[in-house]
């Protein structure tokens, strides 16, 4: 029996409505992801992709069509499902990283575990783990101000990973670092993907696209264009 | 076990919280401090006083009743309670002739005398006449020497007891037992001296002077009004008592029906409800100015609230990216609305109960700090910080994470 694919949008398409005016962002999304894929969207501003990143994350649900995640239909869910969906199985990292000020980098990754329940010691110990799986075992007890944009994204990556997500899902993880702390950020996007884990990029930034061995374009909504590396930054290196 | 690790956690969000605003947590609970501490203040006020005044009125006892001209609480019309005709020996004698129900009963003659022993004078001296049974009927004891028996009333012997402070003013270390003083210019010789009674309400029960009535002069025609104390044994029989001694009164007054009683039956609850309305009225506008001070404090939470929800609104859209439900955030608010409004608490009750000592120790009056004025100060400020903290915590569960994350 086949697995079933992480990620299916099924014809996905969202209206917002301002005012009187409505917005079509995406205008019938088709898609399937696998697991352990390492997919970047693409697309100019105004193409949808921050839509359909909110609705692949579980931030958002679609106003037609369905999306399965893990083979459960989660396109017409409440907000409370959806946030325990996205507390299980999504791990989010922003552009702007959103870590919460004035807390340490260890309690901000224990974050999802507290929303998930998990016990206090448990829950410092995973922390501290995926702390260490991103090389920050010696900065768990700085808060973000501390920090340097590359250590902050860290941390949050380190928040993203910490409940063993279906999907890792990065909005510009890049953004707002400098190329060569971006690139550091970069492999260890490639290296989580090389233990398995599934990664979806946002980025309108070629460069980093090309880590991902899948690029899919967008444009008005509709994807435009599915790009299959041969061969990723990883493999080339 | 489970669900109380989730509290703390909650409280130690809450706690990050205040503490990153130090002074306006602090400010903004001003008011639910200013309130429960008036709240706190007057309890313990209230309380110390109530321990003072029931001690003091348990010294009338609950099974003596006290018929009088006058009742101790007045209320009806004055000029009805002026004409009205004094108590004197006959309704006594009447009483002790056809009363059942009374144990032990006593006329009491009250007045202000001066007494003398060799050079030294003692002025406005409390005198009391009564019988051998005031020491039942009063509660009251001997220290040292004896009381004075029926027949020495009987045959009108000049004998007294005297109080605490006569007895230091006039004799010192001397033993005043069977030294012979002057009442009035009367010789009494002294028999006993009553225990120490020390004030009830500011008098000084101890500067008093007990001589059989039948001595007391002009015993028996002083239009002055006397009481007469009545005592039963068994509490049940109170009731039985008073409508007897009533019905006896009457008939001796020769009351038709339609008139009312024109004497007064007085009794210790007369007293403890007296004073329980009173301070149930103190306590009333106390506890009104609190609640104002405690609403005001409570929209001053909400306002504070609803602003830190703006201000956090990213952080909600983090806590909400990361997996948490509308529950969660609520409570994560609701906790923190509570935290600022129970250290508001605290530190009332804290400042109300310091407070108190103050006018308590003015008055001597022992301190009433009790387990319940403690909770009630905690449960006042639990509620509104509750109630003021639903609201902005309802919004911020309400936010939609993705408006949240993207705010700045």
């Amino acid at each position: 029996m086949a697995e079933n694919p992480i990620i299916r949008l099924e014809d996905i398409h969202k209206i917002y409505t301002l005012g009187l005016t409505q917005v079509h962002a995406l205008r019938g999304i088709t898609l399937t992801i696998e697991r352990g894929e390492y997919v970047a969207i693409m697309g100019p501003s105004g193409s949808g992709k921050s839509t359909l990143m909110n609705i692949i994350g579980c931030l958002d649900v679609p106003t037609r069509g369905r999306y399965f995640l893990n083979g459960h239909d989660v396109s017409q869910l409440n907000d409370d499902e959806l946030a325990r969906i996205r507390n299980k199985e999504i791990g989010f990292v922003f552009q702007t990283f959103n870590l919460l000020p004035r807390t340490t980098a260890l309690h901000n990754v224990e974050l999802p575990l507290i929303y998930n329940g998990l016990p206090g010691s448990r829950r410092r110990e995973k922390a501290r783990q995926a702390l260490e799986k991103v090389g920050l075992g010696d900065r768990m007890h700085h808060k973000p101000n501390e920090l340097s944009g590359g250590q902050r994204q860290r941390v949050a990556i380190a928040r993203a990973l910490v409940n063993d997500p279906s999907i890792i899902l990065a909005d510009e993880p890049t953004g707002n670092l400098d190329s060569k702390t971006g690139e550091e950020i970069m492999e260890i996007f490639d290296h989580l993907h090389a233990q398995g884990n599934t990664i979806i990029l946002v980025t309108h930034e070629d460069f980093i696209a090309r880590h991902a061995h899948k690029i899919i374009h967008l444009r008005d909504g509709k994807i435009e264009d599915i790009e299959e590396m041969s061969q990723s930054v990883e493999e080339k290196r | 076990m489970f669900f109380w690790a989730r509290v703390l956690e909650y409280l130690r969000f809450a706690w990050d919280a205040l503490m990153a605003n130090k002074i306006r947590a602090f400010l903004t609970t001003l008011g639910i401090l200013i309130g429960v501490a008036a709240i706190i203040f007057i309890f313990t006020l209230i309380q110390g006083i109530n321990k003072y005044v029931e001690g003091e009125f348990a010294n009338l006892g609950s099974t003596t009743v006290y018929v009088s001209k006058f009742p101790w609480v007045i209320t009806g019309n004055y000029f009805e309670l002026r004409n009205r005709p004094p108590i004197t020996i006959r309704e006594y004698r009447a009483l002790e002739r056809y009363a059942t129900y009374p144990r032990w009963m006593t006329p009491v003659f009250e007045s202000m005398r001066t007494i003398e022993y060799r050079s030294k004078t003692l002025e406005s001296v409390y005198v009391v006449g009564c019988n051998e049974q005031y020491t039942e009927t009063h509660n009251t004891e001997t220290e040292l020497g004896r009381w004075f028996t029926a027949s020495e009333v009987r045959s009108a012997r000049p004998v007294c007891i005297i109080g605490q402070s006569v007895k230091e003013e006039l004799f010192g270390k001397e033993n005043p037992l069977g030294k012979r003083i002057k009442i009035n210019g009367f010789p009494y010789k002294v028999i006993g001296v009553l225990e120490k009674k020390g004030s009830f309400f500011g008098f000084n029960m101890d500067n008093q002077t007990i001589i059989p009535y039948t001595t007391f002069r002009g015993y028996t025609f002083n239009r002055r009004s006397i009481t007469i104390a009545l005592k039963v044994e068994n509490p049940d029989d109170l009731e039985p008592m008073k409508d007897e001694v009533r019905g006896i009164l009457r008939r001796v007054r020769k009351l038709s029906p339609r008139e009312s009683d024109n004497f007064a039956i007085n009794q210790q609850d007369m007293l403890t409800d007296f004073y329980r309305k009173l301070t149930g009225t103190s306590f009333l506008v106390v506890i009104i100015i609190a609640t104002i001070s405690l609403v005001v404090g409570g929209i001053g939470i909400m306002n504070i609230m609803l602003v830190s929800v703006t201000e956090r609104t990213r952080e909600i859209g983090i806590r909400k990216a990361v997996g948490a439900t509308r529950k969660q955030i609520m409570f994560h608010f609701i906790t923190e609305s509570l935290a600022i409004s129970l250290v508001g608490g605290f530190l009332g009750v804290v400042i109300g109960i310091l407070a108190a000592q103050v006018p308590l120790k003015y008055m001597h009056l022992e301190s009433g700090v009790s387990v319940g004025t403690v909770l009630i100060g905690f449960f006042f400020a639990a509620a509104v910080g509750f109630i003021s903290g639903l609201y902005p915590a309802y919004k911020a569960a309400r936010l939609n994470p993705i408006d949240a994350l993207r705010y700045e």
